[in-house]
C-alpha cells in the first residue's frame, strides 16, 4: 500500500499549499486524483514520490514509514516509486541521448550491465523506434520525449507509478499510447498507479477509481 | 521605418562583429605561434647583453630596438609574452577549477554550507583583489609560482558566484527530481547532471579571466613584486623601460605595452564571441 495520512505540505511552513491530505493506493490499483490547477496536486505527487518533505503527516510504503526525503530516502524506497512529470522538456537532462536518459536509473543504481537489454525492452513498449534513441531531447518532439520519460520511470520496475499530469502537454493519440503503455506495465507487474490531473474524462476512463481533490485534502485557511 | 533602421543597424553590427572576431582570431593565432615556435626555433639567449648596442631605436637588425643593456627587445618581448601567457593561462585555469568546485558545492549542498561559503566569498570580495594578491606574493620569494598562486587565489570569486547561481537554477528543475527518483546519489546528481551543464559557463569564465590574469601578472611585476626582475615578462619590460622613457626612448615601453594590450583584447574578443554563441542556445533550450 502507498498511503498518505493527513499530509500537510508546501514551500513555506507558515502557509502550506494544502493540509491534511490523505489517500491510499493499493498494489495493482489505479487511482486518479482530480483537482483544479494550482490546488497543490503536483506538490502532493512530489510528496508521494518522496521528492518533497511534507511539513506534517505520514507517508508509508508497504507499511514502512518514510523518514528521509529526496536523496536522504533509502534508495530501495525511492526507486520503488517511478515518476513522470508534466513537462518532458524540463524533466529530461538536455545533454543525454534518449537511450542514456532511459538507462540512467540503471546506471545510477549500479546495474549498468542490464542497461542495454532493458532499453531494448522498454523502447518498443512506449513506442520509441531505434533512430530516436540516438537523439538528444532538443531533437525530438514533446510526445516522443515524454515517451522516453515514461520509459525512464519504468526502467527500475517500480511497484508504484506516479503520473503528474503526464499527458497534459500531449495530443490525443500520444495520450492514448502512453496510457496504454502504463496499463500494460501495470498489468504485467501488478504495480499501483496514482495519476494526478485535471481531465475528468481521461482519468475516469483510465483509473479504477478517481478522487476529487476537495474530498482528500483541505485547502489551507486563508491568512490575511 | 523603424523596422528598416533596426534591420540595417543589425546588419552593421553583425559585420563589425565579424571583423572584430576575425582580427581577434588572427592575433591569437599569431601570438600562439610566436610564443610556441620562436623560442625553440631561434635558440637565441634573450638575456644576452650587448652594451655596445644599448638603447638602439628599432632597426632591421633589432625590429623592436634594444634596451638599456643592449638586449634585443623583440626577443625579450616574445619571451615576456610567453611567460605572461603561461601565468595567465595557468592562473585562470586554477581559479576556474576552485571557483567551479566552490560554487557548485555551495549550491548543491545548500543550507548552512551555502551560507558559510558565500559569506567567505563576500569577505574575500570586500578586499581589493590586487591588494590581496600583493599580500600573497609578498609571502614568497619572487618567481612564477607565487604569481600564479596569487592571481588564482584572488580570482575564483566571480566564477564561484556564476556557477552557484547556474546550479541553483538547474537544481530546481524536474530532471534533478527524476534523477533522484531513479536512485541517483547526491554525488551523481552533481557530477553527472549539474556540473556538465555549467561547464560551458565556467569555460567561458576561464577564457575571460586569461587577459585579466595577464594584467595582474604585469601589475605585480611592475610593482617589483612579481617575477624576478631579470626575467623577461611584459610587466618587467615595462618597468625596466620607465627610466629610458624619461630620456625620450619610447620603444622599450611601446612594444611591451602593445603586446600586453593587443593579445589580451583579442582573447577577450574571442571570449565575447563564445559568450554570444552560448547564450542564445541556452535561452532557446529554456524556452522550448
Amino acid at each position: 500500500m502507498l498511503e498518505l495520512h493527513a499530509v500537510t505540505a508546501g514551500y513555506d511552513r507558515r502557509s502550506p499549499v494544502f493540509q491534511d491530505a490523505s489517500l491510499t493506493v493499493a498494489p495493482g490499483e489505479a487511482v486518479g486524483l482530480l483537482g483544479p490547477s494550482g490546488c497543490g496536486k503536483s506538490t502532493l505527487a512530489r510528496v508521494a514520490a518522496l521528492l518533497h518533505r511534507p511539513d506534517a503527516g505520514r507517508v508509508t510504503l508497504d507499511g514502512t514509514e518514510v523518514r528521509g526525503w529526496r536523496h536522504r530516502a533509502p534508495r530501495a524506497l525511492r526507486t520503488s516509486v517511478g515518476v513522470v512529470f508534466q513537462q518532458p522538456r524540463m524533466s529530461a537532462d538536455p545533454r543525454l541521448r534518449l537511450r542514456d536518459l532511459i538507462a540512467e536509473p540503471l546506471r545510477a543504481t549500479g546495474r549498468r550491465a542490464e542497461a542495454d537489454g532493458r532499453v531494448a525492452e522498454l523502447a518498443p513498449a512506449v513506442g520509441l523506434t531505434g533512430d530516436l534513441l540516438a537523439r538528444r531531447p532538443h531533437e525530438v518532439s514533446d510526445g516522443q520525449l515524454q515517451r522516453a520519460c515514461l520509459a525512464r520511470a519504468l526502467a527500475l520496475r517500480p511497484r508504484w507509478l506516479i503520473c503528474d499530469e503526464m499527458t497534459a502537454m500531449l495530443d490525443a493519440s500520444t495520450t492514448a499510447a502512453l496510457v496504454a503503455a502504463v496499463e500494460t506495465y501495470r498489468r504485467g507487474e501488478g504495480a499501483g498507479l496514482l495519476a494526478v490531473g485535471h481531465d475528468r474524462v481521461l482519468l475516469e476512463r483510465w483509473c479504477d477509481r478517481t478522487l476529487d481533490w476537495e474530498n482528500c485534502a483541505r485547502a489551507p485557511r486563508v491568512a490575511d | 521605418m523603424a523596422e528598416l533602421t533596426w534591420i540595417s543597424r543589425g546588419r552593421t553590427r553583425r559585420s563589425t562583429r565579424t571583423v572584430r572576431l576575425t582580427a581577434s582570431a588572427v592575433v591569437v593565432v599569431a601570438v600562439a605561434l610566436a610564443v610556441l615556435i620562436v623560442p625553440p626555433l631561434v635558440q637565441l639567449d634573450e638575456q644576452a647583453v650587448d652594451l655596445a648596442n644599448k638603447l638602439q631605436p628599432p632597426s632591421p637588425a633589432h625590429p623592436f630596438g634594444t634596451d638599456d643593456v643592449g638586449r634585443d627587445l623583440l626577443l625579450r618581448c616574445v619571451y615576456g609574452l610567453r611567460i605572461s601567457l603561461l601565468v595567465g593561462l595557468v592562473a585562470a585555469l586554477v581559479a576556474t577549477v576552485i571557483g567551479t568546485a566552490v560554487g557548485a558545492a555551495a549550491a548543491a549542498f545548500g543550507g548552512w554550507t551555502d551560507r558559510v561559503v558565500m559569506r567567505i566569498v563576500d569577505a574575500f570580495s570586500s578586499v581589493p583583489h590586487l591588494l590581496l594578491g600583493i599580500f600573497i606574493v609578498a609571502m614568497f620569494r619572487p618567481g612564477v609560482w607565487p604569481v600564479i598562486v596569487s592571481v588564482a587565489l584572488t580570482h575564483w570569486l566571480s566564477t564561484a558566484r556564476i556557477v552557484r547561481s547556474e546550479v541553483l537554477s538547474l537544481r530546481a528543475r524536474p530532471f534533478v527530481d527524476a534523477a533522484i527518483s531513479g536512485g541517483a546519489s547526491r554525488r551523481r546528481v552533481i557530477v553527472r547532471h549539474l556540473l556538465p551543464a555549467v561547464l560551458p559557463q565556467a569555460g567561458l569564465a576561464a577564457v575571460l579571466m586569461v587577459p585579466h590574469a595577464m594584467w595582474h601578472e604585469s601589475a605585480l611585476s611592475f610593482l617589483g613584486l612579481g617575477l624576478p626582475s631579470h626575467q623577461a615578462s611584459l610587466g618587467n619590460l615595462v618597468q625596466t623601460a620607465r627610466s629610458s622613457l624619461l630620456a625620450g626612448d619610447w620603444w622599450p615601453t611601446l612594444f611591451p605595452g602593445l603586446l600586453l594590450i593587443v593579445p589580451t583584447l583579442a582573447i577577450a574578443g574571442l571570449a565575447g564571441a563564445w559568450r554570444e554563441r552560448i547564450n542564445p542556445r541556452r535561452r532557446s533550450e529554456l524556452m522550448l
